[in-house]
């Protein structure tokens, strides 16, 4: 059961749960793979690639071993193509809110859709945190936040019959303009210069509603917010000719997304400056079956590069088993050489 | 070398040393001076070095590109001189600049 009472999706059963989708976490499905692990992949993202889809895409990165170039999504393809044979389970577009260890030893890991896991070992390959949406440093924002101030739309009856203030020059601030203006009672767009970012089809249609009266446009930017600290009044904009005032009791504000630790601070794990302690044996966690790899973790000479957390997906894998396949002793082989490795690839 | 002056918002003025072929947002990090948060460490993503240049450098220094105008969106307070200090490359000819530091990054 989800919080609300409605049925959640079924408890998934999985050897090993791993958060974050970026290089260290596909790579852990791989190496986890070898040694006979199912995984599942939780992301807060829609896709895969963590920072590289997210922030660097279209850039060279030059530190990859036998890659002397490739970009970050390039990377992202690569990986996820030699995850293929492990048949891993991805799981996009959720944050895992909460993680502790059941009576059985396992862990009960939950996500903010009310997704619910139970398995044998969890691997945090978070990076930098959770991508969450940017918050506009304004005094006084945070109690209108779920009241008046939203950073996505999670039901559109929320806003019917407001005055909606809608603020960003992207795809997210043109989608919801031209979903929401059938809903409102009026709406403002506002964004800092008259170029907008997104679909030019998503332009073409919010100046189209521009141009009937249905949508305000306005070019500036956000300078303070009037209220009672519990309902939203007004919103200050400061524009080319001085401040003006848009009265409104919605506001959208579409930012972008920055990394924040979030939820990951509240497992009860060993930190080190907001990461996580690990062994650099097992690059387990203070906590036995949990495990932090790639730049989420820390322990002495930490180096935040790609390859570090490629390293680390192979040392968690040995130590994983262990708790997996308890009693069983894992032979050490190569890829290019074991013809059981090469079954459980495919290439044989 | 180029001497490039960093001033906080409460007007606290730091001059420092940049290297030629290193933008103006590593010599900061490389300084730690205060409010150039760069996130994403120089990507052109986050809009985390944002700075805004002294008017008398401004033509020096140049225009935003586009992609560098489009992450500007995602800046609190852009103002006609606002630039992301990680897509400035400092020159022997930005000897002397100086770049203000805004109230807060997003």
């Amino acid at each position: 059961m989800a919080a609300d009472g409605t049925a959640g999706p079924a408890q998934i059963e999985t050897d090993a749960l791993i958060i974050g989708g970026g290089p260290a976490g596909l790579f852990a499905v791989f190496e986890l793979g070898l040694v006979d692990i199912k995984a599942h992949v939780v992301d807060i993202l829609d896709k895969p690639g963590g920072q590289c889809a997210e922030l660097y895409p279209e850039k060279p990165i030059y530190d990859i071993p036998g890659l002397p170039i490739v970009t970050g999504q390039g990377l992202t393809d690569a990986l996820l193509a030699q995850t293929k044979p492990f048949g891993a389970t991805f799981h996009w577009g959720q944050r895992v809110d909460a993680l502790r260890r059941m009576e059985d030893g396992r862990f009960r890991v939950v996500t903010d859709i009310g997704t619910e896991f139970h398995a044998k070992v969890v691997v945090i390959a978070a990076g930098g945190g959770s991508f969450t949406p940017k918050r506009p440093p304004l005094a006084g924002i945070e109690p209108y936040e779920g009241k008046s101030v939203f950073y996505a739309v999670r039901r559109m009856e929320d806003f019917r019959g407001k005055d909606l203030l809608v603020v960003g020059g992207g795809d997210s601030a043109l989608d919801w303009t031209l979903n929401l203006q059938p809903v409102v009672k009026s709406l403002t767009l506002l964004h800092r210069r008259d170029e907008f970012r997104g679909a030019p089809h998503s332009v073409e249609q919010m100046r189209a509603l521009v141009a009937e009266g249905k949508v305000s446009l306005l070019i500036g930017q956000m300078a303070a917010l009037d209220g009672d600290g519990n309902e939203l009044t007004a919103v200050a904009v400061k524009t080319k000719d001085g401040e003006t005032r848009v009265a409104a009791n919605r506001l959208l504000p579409f930012f972008g997304l920055t990394m924040k630790l979030g939820p990951v601070a509240e497992w009860g794990l060993n930190l080190h400056e907001n990461l996580i302690t690990v062994d650099t044996e097992r690059f387990e966690t203070s906590e036995p079956g949990i495990f932090a790899i790639g730049d989420i973790n820390w322990y002495p000479g930490k180096l935040k590069l790609i390859l570090s957390g490629f390293h680390e997906a192979a040392l968690m894998s040995q130590a994983a088993y262990k708790i997996v396949y308890p009693g069983k002793k894992l032979l050490f082989q190569y890829t290019t050489s074991s013809s059981s490795l090469q079954k459980k690839l495919g290439v044989s | 070398m180029a001497r490039i002056t960093f001033i906080q918002p409460d007007g606290t003025e730091q001059a420092v040393d940049g290297e030629p072929g290193l933008t103006v947002m590593e010599t900061a990090k490389m300084n730690l001076i205060e409010g150039i948060e760069a996130e994403c460490g120089g990507a052109c993503a986050c809009a985390t070095c944002h700075v805004y240049v002294d008017d008398a450098w401004k033509e020096k220094t140049g225009a935003p590109g586009q992609m560098e105008e489009d992450m500007l969106d995602f800046a609190y307070d852009v103002r006609p001189t606002s630039r992301l200090s990680c897509q400035i490359r400092v020159t022997p000819e930005l000897d002397g600049l100086v770049v203000r530091i805004p109230e807060k990054q997003f």
